[in-house]
């Protein structure tokens, strides 16, 4: 690291300008990663807690996708998965997004969550409704509607009332309440006006043991492992896939711009690494300082960006779906460096190959 | 010491090979030094090559201290450049981002990093010695652009210096100075020869200082010759 960190202090304009790149690359990555993670939660944080090995859907019919919200299973469904050999406990989970009515006609569009009252797939931390004809709210839905515990809430031309407020849940961009499963279904048989499903979705506790693809095929049903099931959201899948593609652009961007900058400045530098191979430097000791130099480059400019990013989302109003987390700070850091470290171990071709007999001028006289 | 035995070495030329040495032998004692002089293209330069382990001769022996260059790996020859051969280029060749005092204080960070080196004081003290000993006292802030052309080649004669080589290879030193600096070098590079105890191999186009050689040898065509004393006088005499 000797001469790169002289190189450093002596280009300091040529460095300043590819970390401030850098720091820009970061900035968007950072920007991008605490969006893309904020609209995922706005879409699945109502999911993500549960405790279930597997997730049950109803198979989706002709030409449609799997999805949560168009989801409905028969009672001869769950009751194939709880009489099926590996399976410990069946959980039915009704979804369906509504609009509902709080005092002085404040209305909000809510996921509406049937569950049992004895519901343990989810974490001890959120109540569930105890009693039929009484609602639980997340705090999203508490700050749509204004309503407090004890308050009356109108879904659907019925009239419940709040039993407590607690978590914050949400599920395709919308805060949940929950409804005993009773009442779930008597909202969806008159939403539909048809005999309601017997539920949405089976949160399933099993070992590995089953063969759920059989078992699928028996049930008429989709299973798959909880984080897989989330793709059956439609917004999430939609959301992700394309911030995903994004995130991989400006991360393959960065590895292509950090790779271009050091192959030039190699190139440009390899009079000096001739006669720095003349003078016997061993070339392990030339590759350290050049990966050296392009990781304190790396190290500057994702640290700014990324304390920039965090600085910055944790000033963002409530309001904007933005997570300031390690999975939207460190990770993304990591591999900008990380990433970089290759784009810069590209030009280590030049380091390899300069010849150091060229630093002997005219050795053919 | 160094000793080069039958050296032979070739370049491709189109659909055949030109001889850049033909059948070399040369020894050279520690505190001695040795002048090579010839045409232009004669092959000084390859011979240099040769000697400093930068290239590998077709046929013959490299023996620097006893260690046969010409058998060793890539990475044997840059150690054994790091450890026993001081080079000093006709281009003075120093990094343009280290100041005089760094140019020397790098040659204790071309190695592994597992091998045993100096601490930065002891390289900081004898490179701050060296300076002083090529005359450089009070310019080792500097960096090469701001110094001259003769100040440039001193420092190139210590950065040499400064791994405690048994071999000091010098090519043609002199060819970028005027006549009064290129004889202050070459003053330098005879004392330093004799006050470090190289063997010098010295390639010159500069015949006024070849009496005050060891040894002198021409080269033409690739085939090494040495000239006799009175030779070498005439050489310089004309």
């Amino acid at each position: 690291m000797f001469v790169a960190l002289r190189d450093l202090r002596f280009a300091r304009g040529r460095f300043i300008l590819i970390g401030s790149v850098v720091l820009l690359i970061t900035l968007l990555v950072g920007f991008l990663g605490g969006l893309t993670q904020g609209l995922a939660n706005a879409n699945i944080s109502a999911l993500t807690p549960f405790h279930a090995d597997r997730v049950v859907l109803a198979q989706p019919g002709m030409g449609k996708t799997l999805s949560f919200i168009d989801s409905q299973l028969s009672e001869e469904s769950a009751t194939a998965w709880s009489a099926a050999p590996g399976v410990t406990a069946v959980e039915p989970l009704g979804i369906t997004i509504s609009k509902v009515t709080a005092a002085h006609d404040r209305e909000a569009t809510v996921s509406l969550f049937g569950v049992e009252k004895t519901f343990t797939s989810i974490s001890p931390e959120q109540t569930v409704p105890t009693q039929d004809g009484t609602l639980v709210l997340s705090k999203r839905a508490q700050a749509a509607l204004h309503a407090n515990p004890g308050d009356p809430v109108t879904v659907f031309g019925h009239e419940f009332t709040v039993a407590a407020v607690s978590g914050s849940a949400e599920f395709s961009h919308t805060g949940v309440i929950w409804m005993s499963l009773t009442d779930w279904r008597d909202i969806v048989a008159q939403q539909t006006v048809k005999a309601a499903p017997f539920a949405t979705a089976l949160a399933v506790q099993a070992d590995s043991s089953g063969d759920f693809t059989a078992l699928d095929a028996r049930a008429n049903t989709t299973s798959s492992p909880l984080l897989l099931s989330l793709m059956a959201i439609e917004s999430f899948k939609s959301e992700i896939g394309s911030l995903g593609m994004m995130l991989g652009l400006l991360l393959g961007i960065s590895a292509l711009v950090i790779g271009a900058f050091f192959t030039v400045w190699t190139i440009q530098r390899s009079g000096d690494i001739a006669v720095l191979k003349a003078l016997g430097a061993s070339t392990a000791s030339l590759v350290r300082d050049a990966l050296g130099q392009a990781l304190v480059v790396l190290v500057i400019g994702v640290g700014l960006g990324i304390g920039i990013t965090a600085a910055t989302g944790a000033m963002l109003p409530a309001a904007v779906p933005f997570v300031v987390s390690p999975v939207t700070t460190i990770l993304p850091a990591v591999a900008m460096v990380g990433l970089g470290l290759i784009g810069a171990a590209f030009a280590l071709r030049s380091v390899i190959k300069t010849d150091p007999l060229t630093a002997l001028n005219g050795q053919n006289n | 010491m160094i000793r080069l035995d039958d050296i032979t070495l070739t370049f491709p030329d189109g659909d055949g090979f030109v001889t850049a040495i033909d059948h070399a032998n040369l020894a050279v004692e520690r505190g001695t030094i040795t002048a090579i002089t010839g045409p232009s293209g004669s092959g000084k330069s390859s011979l240099l090559a040769v000697a400093s382990a930068l290239i590998a001769p077709d046929s013959g022996r490299v023996l620097i201290d006893d260690v046969d260059a010409s058998t060793l790996s890539r990475t044997q020859t840059a150690t054994l450049r790091r450890e026993r051969i001081g080079i000093v280029f006709q281009q003075s060749n120093l990094l343009p981002s280290l100041t005089a005092l760094e140019q020397l204080e790098v040659m204790g960070h071309l190695g592994s990093s597992n091998a045993t080196k100096r601490s930065a004081q002891e390289l900081r003290a004898r490179a701050t010695d060296l300076l002083v000993s090529v005359g450089l006292e009070g310019q080792a802030g500097k960096r090469p652009s701001a110094l001259s052309g003769g100040q440039r080649q001193r420092v190139n004669i210590a950065r040499a210096l400064m791994n405690d080589p048994s071999i000091l290879i010098v090519d043609e030193p002199t060819s970028a100075l005027d006549q009064e600096r290129g004889a202050a070098i070459i003053d330098l590079i005879l004392e330093m020869t004799l006050a470090r105890n190289t063997a010098t191999i010295l390639v010159t186009h500069d015949r006024s200082h070849l009496t005050r050689m060891d040894a002198v040898f021409t080269m033409v065509d690739g085939t090494l010759t040495p000239a006799a004393v009175e030779v070498a006088a005439m050489i310089a005499a004309q």
